[in-house]
């Protein structure tokens, strides 16, 4: 095919660094898999009765752009109650397709080509190329494990230029799990504010946090009118295969978004946003049993990590685990394709997650402890046989 | 402590079989507590005992059991309530257990026997004959679908794909 008839800018974007090794470990038998980005868990029944009663009595029509009022206004009563940040739902928050659209949709309202934004890595796989799509330039800023992957205030402020318009935050974070309290947050809105910057806040995995209450960057002072919250329910509450996610930001914002929202995808799909309101409403036993559960895991895990000779720091949400690999001498896709194909467990190369990603190793504990404690057994031998 | 303690039951009612070494990682606390811990929750009772979830359906050549849920109505007496019948009830080797029920009738009483005659006659001679016991309504267990929460039959699978960002 003739290259030109692709744009520059889809031309100019790599695959996923994480398509490649799906690829391989879904050719082989008998993998153990910590690999995956999502709770294995599966969607609390009540959330998934209550998008079977919605089929049931019909409602498969589209709903209001900006989704179901009703969801609207349990997202809102959401976020007040659990993180004390104020969203108005007539007009300040959109019901998205997964927190991506949310990204998508909040780039595109605010990227003009040339605009810088600042990329804290390592981080989820879809911020550059999400940016580099809108001729917007995604400016890599590496955390340092030292730090625990902290980005710290001086790291920002080195990398913004006249030209930087927004920062894209994640805590808890993936693949790192590191999280950012309150103080750090406060330390980080400071140099926000004093170069008038907007902030992108991914909250995806806001309520999986293990050691200190979650904290939304929307609620420090003076930062709600320049940020976006993201988040959405595929963490969470286990409601990955939904696609349903959503963005706060002030009406200002809102509405401009709204019309790519609109023209683009319409509305989030009907019966996910009934079985959203349900969790939203019914679901906070489940939620709570499930960090109980992630939190004994976590903790197991880490522990055995650092034992086998893995050094990780112990990260305070998410489901991820980043230890380090250095001292093997692989890099870290040798390391995951070897550790795959001889003793079949499933990692993901930190590389993927950018630059300071690399001699990392993104490890999910969102498995069985079983299956955490075989792998551990394999790791361990994997170790052994690089000696 | 305490909060340790609630952790420490929640991680062995999940799992029984965890071993010390690995309840110490999962509570970021020294093997030495754990295991006087445990010690001490047993001596208050606290916790009764470790037990394997069977399902017998599956095991050929086994005894047949039978169950049956009974719905007892009792006269209590003065000053000990229902306690004391619930305890002639409780003492028999074949009641598996016996609850206090709001509603309709007193006690709701779990009883194993071999065949479903066997506990008509456990009904019959023992249990209707108990002074205060004003009457019985048998039920027998047909299927055990859930038990504890746990799902019979069905056996768990990962529906995730292997690898995603």
């Amino acid at each position: 095919m003739n290259s030109s008839y692709l744009s520059d800018y889809v031309q100019k974007i790599p695959p996923s660094g994480i398509r490649k090794f799906f690829d391989l470990a879904a050719t082989i038998d008998g993998v153990i898999s910590l690999g995956v980005g999502e709770p294995d868990f599966v969607t609390p029944w009540h959330a998934r009765e209550a998008c079977i009663n919605s089929l049931e009595e019909g409602y498969t029509a589209y709903t209001p752009n900006a989704g179901l009022l009703e969801l609207r206004n349990e997202i809102s009563d959401y976020l007040y109650r659990r993180f004390n940040v104020s969203y108005h739902p007539t007009n300040e928050i959109i019901v998205t397709v997964g927190g991506s659209q949310a990204l998508d949709i909040t780039l595109r309202t605010i990227l003009n080509p040339g605009d810088e934004v600042l990329v804290i890595e390592p981080c989820f796989v879809s911020y550059a190329p999400l940016i580099d799509l809108c001729g917007g330039i995604s400016v890599r800023v590496s955390t340092s494990p030292e730090n625990g992957f902290k980005i710290t205030p001086e790291q920002l402020e080195t990398a913004i230029t006249p030209k930087t318009k927004a920062v894209m935050l994640c805590s808890p974070n993936n693949p790192t799990g590191t999280f950012l309290n309150k103080n750090d947050l406060e330390a980080l809105s400071k140099v926000i504010i004093q170069h008038d910057l907007l902030v992108l806040s991914d909250e995806i995995y806001a309520e999986l946090t293990y050691d200190e209450e979650f904290t939304s960057i929307a609620s420090i002072s003076g930062m709600r009118e320049r940020t976006f919250l993201i988040s959405g329910f595929s963490k969470g509450f286990a409601m990955t295969g939904w696609r349903l996610g959503y963005v706060c930001a002030p009406k200002d914002f809102i509405s401009p978004m709204l019309k790519i929202h609109q023209y683009t995808i319409m509305c989030a799909p009907t019966m996910s946003q009934f079985a959203a309101i349900e969790s939203l409403k019914h679901g906070e036993n489940e939620v709570g049993e499930m960090i109980h559960s992630y939190r004994r895991r976590r903790n197991f895990f880490v522990e055995s990590l650092n034992e086998i000779g893995l050094p990780c720091h112990n990260p305070g949400g998410a489901f991820y685990v980043f230890p380090s690999i250095r001292n093997t001498g692989l890099t870290s896709e040798e390391f995951a394709e070897n550790l795959l194909l001889k003793q079949k467990v499933a990692v993901v190369p930190g590389s993927v997650f950018g630059k300071s990603g690399e001699g990392y190793i993104r490890c999910s504990y969102a498995s069985s402890m079983e299956a955490l404690q075989e792998a551990l057994k394999r790791m361990k031998n994997f170790l052994y046989t690089l000696q | 402590m305490e909060n340790l303690k609630i952790e420490l039951l929640r991680a062995l009612e999940e799992n029984a079989r965890y071993s010390i070494p690995v309840l110490s990682k999962m509570l970021q606390t020294d093997e030495a507590t754990i295991k006087q811990l445990i010690k001490t929750l047993r001596e208050e009772n606290i916790i009764l005992k470790y037990t394997a979830l069977v399902d017998w359906s599956k095991v050929e050549k086994h005894e047949e059991k039978v169950f049956a849920l009974i719905d007892v109505k009792v006269q209590p007496k003065r000053g000990v309530g229902f306690d004391e019948i619930a305890e002639r009830i409780y003492r028999y080797n074949e009641v598996q257990s016996v609850y206090l029920m709001s509603g309709a009738y007193d006690l709701s009483v779990m009883v194993e026997g071999k065949s479903m005659h066997e506990i008509a006659m456990f009904v019959s001679e023992k249990l209707s004959t108990l002074d205060s016991v004003l009457s019985t309504a048998t039920h027998f267990m047909l299927k055990k679908y859930k038990h504890d929460g746990t799902v019979f039959e069905k056996v768990k699978e990962d529906k995730r794909i292997v690898v995603t960002p």
